[in-house]
């Protein structure tokens, strides 16, 4: 196969301009802050009364299933619950040192999720208006978004032989497109959730706690656990006793997973000339291996035929002498007995 | 077909016992694609990954590391004595494969859409995306790799050939993938800090994964020699016994030089994340087991096994090697994953999805069987003897 060096440039630079587009979104160590007016809900978790008015809500606009008990029973916030299929927002009831508490749990609609960064098929996407929105026809349904959201929040279709989804909170992307307030925001009774641009929440928020720092802690989770997320909380008692943990970090998700994905293309890079150089390697030391078998078996035998040689010559030689030495003494043996007969015959 | 001596051999306990799980796990086939993924196993939404990713996926690939680790020893490293083993191995790197995808197909929502990620919506920035990509191009790697048995079998010459110039080449993309996967397989659980107990949890995990599926295929070679060895003795011809023989001392060798170096990063990440405190945890002990008693120990045994040439220490070591991988594959994605929830909400897999897991295996050995009993595998064909490869 030959290749022009043109064709080989040409390949070149096609590659290299593949491997600056895909570098190009986190080239120069830009960080990402969420897009600009993109909106939030602020849960201030001294005002919730746990009333549930947010769970119907919810179950009404979304058109979930019938709950085992119904809304106004709050029996249900004795036990510690979390989101379902039916429930894409639960609200729970903590004993805490600060007294009774209630919080309200659903998507917290991560500015980097980890579920968009997770899925192989890019299912979820952060949308500009804040919501991180999933789409179920391209899901295949590997549920790594739920192995990978730090909140336990998405859920899935057991039970669906088919078509089965994942079932998360939308922020009620369809009613903020159509200029109205999430469903749980608009139907809460006590202001203890308010809609808004994410900037300003966060600056409500923290106007919230300079006014009255008895009462709150001095912490506005979600603005920057996981890199940041379109819910924020307010807490008089430390989060971790109402259900939220704090040893999250404040680095997003992609950030966990950016190395070893990096360490992916110097593999294919360096892996193959590696490996051919050993596979070379091999083949010539076997070569010099097979060259030097060769080689000795051309001496060895080069020695023996020298060695038989000078054998030969040796027995050659010493044959030699002694068929000498048999014809001197036959000779002389002749002459003497000439000579002894011509003696005796001039005596006679 | 009819005579009595055919149906006495067909009726092995072996052979009953097979059929019964192929029977159960057809109909377990049957019921989970009929009545949903939640209709036989103890899946929730805390637990989305149970033992059909954690085993047999998790297991099953690092399992079928034999492939590339005898090959790439073979072909790129020089030890070309060892050549009878590369089929068998790369037979059962195939089979492993294989079912690794077939599982899949049982743990997915939507099992017809396993293209989307290539061919509809490729999402690249997912650990996921790089794992699909590197199976689905090392499984074609490995039929291409046995296809030269297949074609000896068939009697096609030419095209057997052709296909076996490729060889090296091969070989080299294997490698490439299996470091790829292998190690993307750990990394899947980089993105869950919280949820992983931070003594399986590292920044060094796809390193491990990497490393544990050379010793993972080095035990299997060995583990696999032996049953082979023992029930497929009429198929071997000389040079396979020959060649055969010294395997287990080298690869036991190399076993546990692997497993040291294992033992030993995995130590260095103990102090990187000063995680010493832990291990005075009840998780701790679990580690300790883990570390001491499957990996620690075999290497031992297998150091030993090798210089006195003791096969049974060999035996014994590759068992507790391929237990110790295992172990550590359930560790990280499922026994200590969500290592915070109480006790009394941790999975525990359901009787069916234990089933499907065994049927799986099961399958394995029954394919192996069928093709080892029919295909040049455990010797050479006779018109090919004298091929370089």
């Amino acid at each position: 196969m030959s290749i022009s060096r043109r064709k080989f440039i040409g390949w070149f630079g096609a590659a290299s301009g593949a491997l600056l587009v895909s570098g190009k979104a986190r080239a120069s160590g830009k960080e990402f802050k969420g897009f600009p007016k993109s909106n939030g809900v602020l849960h201030d978790t001294a005002l919730c009364v746990g009333c549930r008015t947010c769970e119907s809500a919810c179950n009404k606009e979304n058109k979930l299933g019938k709950p085992d008990k119904p809304f106004t029973d709050l029996t249900v916030l004795k036990e510690k619950r979390r989101t379902t299929n039916d429930a894409y927002t639960v609200v729970n009831k903590f004993e805490t040192k600060k007294g009774v508490l209630f919080a309200k749990k659903q998507c917290n609609h991560c500015l980097e999720p980890a579920c968009a960064s997770v899925c192989f098929v890019k299912a979820f996407k952060k949308d500009k208006t804040g919501a991180v929105t999933y789409d179920a026809d391209v899901c295949v349904g590997c549920r790594y978004c739920m192995v990978a959201c730090p909140f336990d929040v998405p859920t899935y279709e057991y039970d669906d032989p088919f078509t089965p989804e994942v079932k998360k909170c939308t922020l009620c992307k369809p009613r903020i497109d159509a200029g109205k307030l999430p469903a749980c925001v608009e139907g809460c009774p006590k202001d203890a959730l308010i809609f808004g641009e994410r900037k300003k929440l966060l600056k409500i928020a923290r106007k919230r706690i300079e006014k009255h720092p008895e009462r709150y802690e001095d912490h506005i989770y979600g603005e920057k656990e996981m890199g940041g997320t379109s819910w924020l909380y307010l807490s008089p008692a430390k989060f971790e006793e109402i259900d939220m943990r704090e040893d999250l970090g404040s680095k997003s998700t992609p950030e966990l997973t950016h190395g070893a994905l990096a360490v992916v293309p110097m593999v294919v890079g360096l892996w193959p000339a590696f490996l051919t150089g050993m596979y070379a390697m091999t083949k010539r030391r076997q070569k010099i291996a097979l060259d030097e078998k060769n080689e000795a078996v051309k001496v060895a035998t080069e020695t023996t035929k020298a060695t038989a040689d000078e054998a030969l010559k040796e027995a050659l030689k010493k044959a030699e002498s002694a068929k000498e030495k048999a014809i001197d003494s036959a000779v002389k043996k002749a002459l003497e007995e000439a000579k002894k007969s011509e003696d005796t015959e001039e005596e006679e | 077909m009819s005579d009595s001596t055919t149906q006495n051999r067909l009726l092995t306990p072996f052979n009953v016992v097979a059929g019964a799980i192929v029977i159960i796990g057809l109909i377990l086939t049957f019921i989970r694609f009929t009545k949903g993924i939640g209709s036989v196993t103890n899946l929730n939404n805390n637990y989305p990954w149970g033992i059909w990713i954690g085993f047999d996926l998790m297991c099953g690939v690092a399992l079928a590391a034999g492939g590339y680790v005898t090959s790439s020893a073979v072909y790129l490293f020089g030890m070309r004595k060892f050549h009878a083993a590369v089929r068998p191995a790369i037979l059962t790197g195939f089979l492993g494969y294989l079912f690794v995808i077939i599982a899949l197909f049982y743990d997915l929502g939507r099992p017809y859409r396993l293209p989307y990620p290539f061919a509809v919506s490729p999402g690249p920035t997912s650990m996921l995306f790089e794992v699909g990509l590197c199976v689905a191009l090392y499984f074609h790697v490995l039929l291409l790799e046995f296809f030269p048995a297949v074609l000896e079998w068939l009697g096609l010459a030419k095209f057997r050939n052709m296909i076996h110039k490729l060889t090296i080449g091969l070989t080299i993309f294997g490698v490439v993938l299996s470091t790829l996967h292998q190690s993307s397989l750990g990394a899947l659980f980089l993105i869950a800090p919280s949820k992983l107990h931070p003594l399986w949890y590292s920044q060094y995990i796809a390193v491990y994964f990497f490393v544990s599926s050379i010793a993972a295929g080095l035990s299997m070679v060995i583990f696999e020699g032996f049953l082979s060895h023992r029930y497929m003795h009429d198929k071997m011809d000389d040079v396979h016994l020959e060649e055969t023989k010294e395997i287990p001392y080298s690869f036991g060798k190399a076993a546990s030089l692997v497993l040291f170096a294992y033992f030993s990063i995995k130590i260095i990440g103990l102090i990187a994340d000063n995680n010493w405190h832990y291990l005075t945890t009840p998780y701790g002990y679990w580690f300790l087991v883990e570390m001491l008693g499957f990996v620690a120990l075999p290497g031992m045994l297998y150091a030993v096994g090798s210089r006195e040439r003791n096969y049974t220490l060999i035996k014994i070591a590759s068992v507790l090697a391929i237990l110790g991988i295992v172990l550590n594959r359930l560790n990280v994605s499922v026994i200590c994953f969500n290592w915070k929830l109480p006790l009394a909400q941790k999975y525990i897999p359901s009787l069916n999805e234990v089933g499907i897991s065994v049927f799986m295996i099961t399958c394995i050995i029954l394919t192996y069987r069928f093709i080892a009993n029919r295909m040049p595998v455990l010797y050479e064909h006779p018109d090919y003897k004298d091929s370089e490869h």
